[in-house]
């Protein structure tokens, strides 16, 4: 069997595979299912988007953290109050920190009690700009 | 005498599907498809350190007060809604068409290429939350407030310019703002019905 045009084609799978995806920055310590919404806008310029992740932690760290609510910041958990710290940090590697804009990936059924706190403490950082990430429905 | 064609060597290449093969699972392992969306809402300043709550008087009329509980259920102003029904009274409550004295006030404003208009610009819609609310249905709620805006915003491109909102100039993406300002207020979360 001719196999010659093989590693042309993988390439060509391998392309399209680098172009349609991005690069996975943590990994995640909650699993969440955001809500699905209508009026939905694009994140644009990632490079100036910073995320938070809140829910319960993933099935294998939930013996050791429990099933309650947790926020996730780069690589592990974080209080409320430690947002501030992690606005500073992000805006530090933005090239235009003006810009900076905080998704926010929820799950569904957290409660809205920690979500105010995050969102109070970020305006006093003032990260005004936030996107409730979410999923299109029709 | 007849030469013996010269052969070129080939270049062993029976790896390189191989390779290939392994940088695709690295990149398949690595990257993430998900598009990144969502609803986009701007937080109010953060309140001055010397500001005593000041409360910004605002007329009873201009203010419609959603309030969501623990359990999920919505009230507006004095009136229990389903989802279903937020939208058309959020967009009725918006616009004001017929200068009802107990929806916002309207008042006479110059926009550019709009002219003279009669536009409701001290309403407030006010999202009030408990800390026990899920975040689903506030989620909802807000999808609901920006999707009557939206449609209030198409709606008026149409009439006054031909084409959808998404497609007009930003002079006029402008204009229509104006007319119908985007105002969702959150409110402190307050505990509705216990925990």
């Amino acid at each position: 069997m001719n196999t010659s045009s093989l590693p042309d084609l993988i390439f060509t799978i391998l392309f399209f595979f680098m172009i349609v995806t991005t690069m996975r920055e943590v990994t995640l310590k909650v699993k969440f299912t955001v809500p699905s919404g209508t009026e939905l806008e694009k994140l644009e310029k990632k490079s100036c988007v910073s995320f938070i992740y809140v829910g319960p932690p993933t099935d294998q760290l939930r013996a050791q953290m429990g099933s309650g609510t947790r926020i996730q910041l780069n690589d592990r958990y974080a209080e409320p109050r430690e947002v501030m710290d992690f606005v500073a940090q992000e805006r530090t590697t933005m090239p235009n920190p003006s810009a900076q804009v905080m998704s926010m990936k929820i799950d569904q059924h957290t409660q809205m009690g920690i979500i105010t706190d995050i969102k109070e403490v970020l305006r006093k950082s003032w990260a005004l700009r936030i996107n409730y990430s979410a999923t299109r429905r029709n | 005498m007849a030469r013996k064609k010269k052969k070129v060597p080939g270049l062993n290449s029976s790896s390189t599907a191989d390779i290939s093969f392994i940088l695709l699972i690295f990149f398949l392992v690595t990257t993430s498809m998900d598009t990144d969306m969502g609803l986009s809402r701007h937080l109010p300043n953060p309140p001055e350190p010397n500001q005593e709550d000041a409360q910004i008087d605002v007329k009873e009329r201009n203010v419609l007060n959603v309030r969501l509980n623990a359990a999920g259920y919505l009230m507006v102003n004095h009136d229990f809604l389903d989802i279903n029904q937020l939208r058309p009274r959020a967009k009725e409550f918006i616009q004001n068409k017929s200068n009802n004295p107990k929806l916002p006030e309207l008042h006479a404003k110059e926009i550019d290429l709009l002219g003279m208009c009669y536009v409701t610009d001290k309403h407030v819609i006010s999202v009030q939350t408990d800390r026990g609310t899920p975040y689903n249905i506030y989620f909802q709620v807000q999808n609901e407030l920006v999707a009557a805006y939206n449609e209030l915003r198409n709606d008026l491109a149409i009439a006054k310019f031909g084409r959808p909102y998404a497609r007009c100039s930003e002079d006029e993406q402008v204009a229509i703002r104006t007319y119908y300002p985007q105002k969702i207020s959150e409110a402190e979360p307050k505990n509705y019905g216990g925990n």
